[in-house]
C-alpha cells in the first residue's frame, strides 16, 4: 500500500537521524533556524513500511546472486588480483581511448556477471550504472549494446553501494531482477579530474590512486546468493576540505554520519559485525573515521576496514594512501568481500560506499567537496 | 549536512607529510644535474664554433628535445615521480607541460584536443611571463626618456 | 679546474632554485603551476631589480635553465628591444627572446603527439 506521508519534519522533532547531537567535535548541529514552513509543503510518496525512517528494509528476500569484476594491470598485481574474473594488462580493453575502454569493462563486468548464471540480458528488468565521468559516459556508451531499460547514476565513488541499494529496493518492490554496474578508469579520471597521463608530477602521501576497474551485480528475488538486509542512504556532506589530493578526510565525515545514523536507528553495534568495510576512504579516511566513531562512542576495533586499503599492496606498489574510484569498492566487494560471505567466512557485513562529489570547476571556484556515503548491509 | 569548521584544519594537521628532507634532496640533485647538462650543451656548441646567440637559444631547445623525447616514451612522469620540482623547474618541466597535454589530447581531435589543450599547463606561464615582461619594458622604456 | 668550479656553481646554484621550489610545494598550498608561474613572474622582477644577472654570470646554466631564467631572457630580450626599435619593443622583446624556445616546444610536442600515444601508468 503507497500513502502520502511526510518525511521531511521540522528539526526539532522526528528528526530521521536522531544521532546528530551526539556529533560533539566535527558535527555541527544541524541549523535550528530552518523556517518550519519549508518542510510542511516538503512531502514525498513512500511505502507504508518505510515510514519516516531512513533505514530502508528490504522485506522481499532480495539477494546478490551474481557478480563479476574486471580490472586492470596495478589491480591484477594487487593483493586480489588473483580473484578478477578479467583483467587486460594494457588498459584499453580493445578501446581507442581511455573513456571507451572503461566503457568496454563495464560491458565485459555485466557480461560476465550473466554469463555465470546463464542469463541473457532480457532476464533484466533494470540497469543501474555509473562513474565518474562527465554525463557517466562510461555507463551509457559502455552499455549501449544492452537493450534494457537503463538508470544513470552517480554518486562518484559510492556508486557501488547506491547502485546495490536501489537495484535491492526495485527487487523489492516489483520482484524484477536489477542489474547495477560501475567502473572506474585511472586514465579516463586522471585526464578529467588532474593532470594529462604523461604530465610529471608528484603525488602527496595522502593523495589515492583512482582503481582501474568494474564491478557488476545481479540482484533478485531468490535463496541463493548475499542477501541484503536493509540499505541507508547518506546525507549530502560539505567536508570543508579543498584539497584534491585528500579525498579521503573529505569522505570520512559522510562515512561516519552514515554509520552513526545506521546505529543509532537500528540499536546494532560495530561489534555484531563481521566485517564493516568502507569503500575507498584509504589510510587517511579510514583512520579520522575511526577516530570519529570513537568519539561518538563506537569502538570499530578489528571488523572495521576499507575497501582502498585492500586493492592495492600500498607499500610495494607505491599507491599512498589506497586506492579510490567507484570500480575500488565495487571491485573489492566482487573479489573479496562476496564471495567471503558465500564461502561463509563472514556472515554480518556492512557496506558503505564512500563518494566525493568533486567537481574540478567548482573547486577552482574554491568551493569545497561535498560527499556522501550509502550503506548496505548485507547477511550471508 | 554542514562539518564543524574545525574538521578542516584536523585534516590538514592530521594528514600525512610529505617527506621532505627526500623531495629535498632529489630535487636538488636532479635539478642541479639537468642545470649541469645544460651547461654542457652550452660548452660543446662553443667548442663547436657556434656563435653566443645562437648557443643561448640552442640550449634550452635541446633541452626541450630530450623532455618532449622522454616525455613521450613515458620515461619523465617516471623521473619526475621522485625528483619534483627537480624536473618541474627547469625548462624540461615547461617543455614536458606542452607535451604531456599534446600527446594525451590527440584524441579529441587535432584542433580543439592538441591544438587548444597543449596550453592548459603551459599557458599561464607564457601568460603571466609576457605580462611581466610588458609591464617591465613599459617602465624601462619610460625611464629612458628620462633624462640623468 | 677552473672548468670544475664552474660546473660546481651551475649544479649548486640549479639545485637550490629547485629546492626552493619542492619546499613551496610541500609546505604550502602552492600548487605546482603556481610555483611555475611565480618563478617566471619572479624571474622577470629579479632581472629587473638588477639581481639576478650577477646570479647568471655567476651560475650561468644554473640560473638560466630553471624557469628563473625563462623570466631573465624575457626582460633583459624586452630591454634590448627598447634599446634597438623603441617603444614597440616593449611588446615584441618578450617573445622575441623567448621564441626559439617556444617554438620548439610546440614543434616538437606536436611531433611527438604525431608518433607517440599515451600509456597506462
Amino acid at each position: 500500500m503507497i500513502q502520502k506521508i511526510s518525511v521531511l519534519k521540522a528539526p526539532n522533532h522526528g528528526i530521521p537521524y536522531i544521532g546528530y547531537t551526539q556529533y560533539t567535535r566535527f558535527f555541527s548541529e544541524m541549523n535550528p533556524q530552518v523556517p518550519q514552513r519549508r518542510h510542511e509543503s516538503n512531502t514525498f510518496t513512500a511505502t507504508e513500511q518505510y515510514g519516516d525512517k531512513m533505514l530502508i528494509e528490504i522485506k522481499n528476500e532480495t539477494r546478490i546472486f551474481s557478480f563479476a569484476a574486471v580490472g586492470g594491470k596495478a589491480e591484477k598485481n594487487g593483493p586480489l588480483g588473483y580473484a578478477f574474473d578479467y583483467t587486460d594488462e594494457s588498459e584499453r580493453f580493445s578501446q581507442k581511448t581511455w573513456e571507451s575502454a572503461e566503457g568496454s569493462m563495464q560491458k565485459i563486468a555485466l557480461s560476465m556477471a550473466l554469463g555465470k548464471r546463464n542469463m541473457t540480458e532480457k532476464d533484466i528488468g533494470v540497469l543501474l550504472a555509473g562513474d565518474l565521468m562527465n554525463q557517466c559516459t562510461a555507463s551509457c556508451y559502455g552499455l549501449l549494446s544492452f537493450d534494457i531499460p537503463f538508470v544513470g547514476l552517480f554518486g562518484a565513488c559510492s556508486t557501488a553501494a547506491e547502485g546495490l541499494a536501489l537495484s535491492a529496493i526495485i527487487c523489492d518492490q516489483s520482484g524484477s531482477v536489477c542489474a547495477a554496474v560501475t567502473s572506474s578508469h585511472f586514465c579516463s579520471a586522471e585526464r578529467q579530474f588532474r593532470f594529462p597521463l604523461e604530465y610529471g608530477g608528484q603525488r602527496t602521501p595522502t593523495s589515492q590512486r583512482t582503481a582501474t576497474a568494474s564491478g557488476a551485480f545481479i540482484t533478485g528475488r531468490t535463496n541463493e546468493g548475499v542477501r541484503i538486509k536493509s540499505v541507508m542512504f547518506g546525507r549530502s556532506v560539505d567536508s570543508k576540505i579543498k584539497d584534491i589530493n585528500n579525498m579521503g578526510a573529505a569522505m570520512a565525515p559522510a562515512a561516519a554520519d552514515t554509520m552513526l545514523r545506521f546505529f543509532s536507528e537500528s540499536g546494532m553495534k560495530p561489534g555484531d559485525f563481521d566485517l564493516i568495510a568502507t569503500g575507498d576512504l584509504g589510510a587517511e579516511g579510514y583512520s579520522i573515521t575511526k577516530l570519529i566513531m570513537e568519539q561518538n562512542g563506537y569502538d570499530m576495533g578489528e571488523v572495521y576496514d576499507d575497501c582502498g586499503l585492500r586493492l592495492y599492496d600500498r607499500k610495494r606498489q607505491d599507491m599512498h594512501s589506497g586506492a579510490s574510484g567507484c570500480g575500488c569498492s565495487a571491485s573489492v566487494a566482487c573479489t573479496s568481500i562476496l564471495p567471503d560471505m558465500l564461502s561463509g567466512k563472514l556472515g554480518r557485513v556492512l557496506f558503505i560506499g564512500t563518494g566525493a562529489l568533486m567537481s574540478p570547476t567548482s573547486l577552482q571556484q574554491g568551493e569545497p567537496i561535498a560527499s556522501v556515503a550509502h550503506l548496505v548491509y548485507l547477511e550471508g | 549536512m554542514k562539518v564543524d569548521e574545525k574538521y578542516e584544519k584536523f585534516a590538514s594537521e592530521h594528514a600525512a607529510k610529505s617527506p621532505l628532507g627526500k623531495d629535498c634532496f632529489f630535487a636538488f640533485t636532479v635539478g642541479g644535474f639537468i642545470c649541469v647538462l645544460g651547461q654542457a650543451f652550452s660548452d660543446i656548441y662553443t667548442l663547436l664554433g657556434v656563435n653566443e646567440e645562437t648557443v643561448k637559444a640552442l640550449v634550452p631547445v635541446s633541452l626541450i628535445f630530450l623532455s618532449v623525447l622522454l616525455t613521450g616514451i613515458g620515461v619523465f612522469d617516471k623521473i619526475a615521480k621522485f625528483a619534483g620540482a627537480g624536473t618541474l623547474v627547469p625548462i624540461t618541466g615547461f617543455a614536458n607541460a606542452v607535451a604531456a597535454p599534446a600527446i594525451d589530447n590527440k584524441a579529441e581531435g587535432y584542433v580543439m584536443g592538441l591544438g587548444a589543450k597543449i596550453f592548459i599547463i603551459a599557458g599561464p606561464v607564457i601568460m603571466y611571463g609576457i605580462l611581466a615582461s610588458v609591464i617591465y619594458g613599459g617602465i624601462y622604456y619610460i625611464a629612458g626618456l628620462i633624462p640623468i | 679546474m677552473e672548468k670544475i668550479l664552474v660546473y660546481l656553481s651551475v649544479f649548486i646554484v640549479g639545485g637550490i632554485l629547485c629546492t626552493i621550489a619542492q619546499i613551496l610545494i610541500d609546505k604550502t598550498k602552492l600548487t605546482p603551476a603556481r610555483v611555475l608561474v611565480s618563478y617566471v613572474v619572479g624571474g622577470v622582477i629579479l632581472t629587473a631589480m638588477g639581481i639576478y644577472g650577477p646570479i647568471v654570470d655567476f651560475a650561468k646554466a644554473g640560473a638560466t635553465v630553471p624557469l628563473t631564467g625563462f623570466g631573465y631572457s624575457l626582460a633583459r630580450g624586452v630591454e634590448k628591444a627598447i634599446d634597438e626599435n623603441g617603444a614597440i619593443g616593449i611588446l615584441t622583446g618578450g617573445f622575441t627572446a623567448t621564441s626559439a624556445g617556444i617554438a620548439a616546444a610546440l614543434v616538437f610536442a606536436f611531433v611527438a603527439a604525431l608518433i607517440f600515444r599515451s600509456k597506462p601508468k
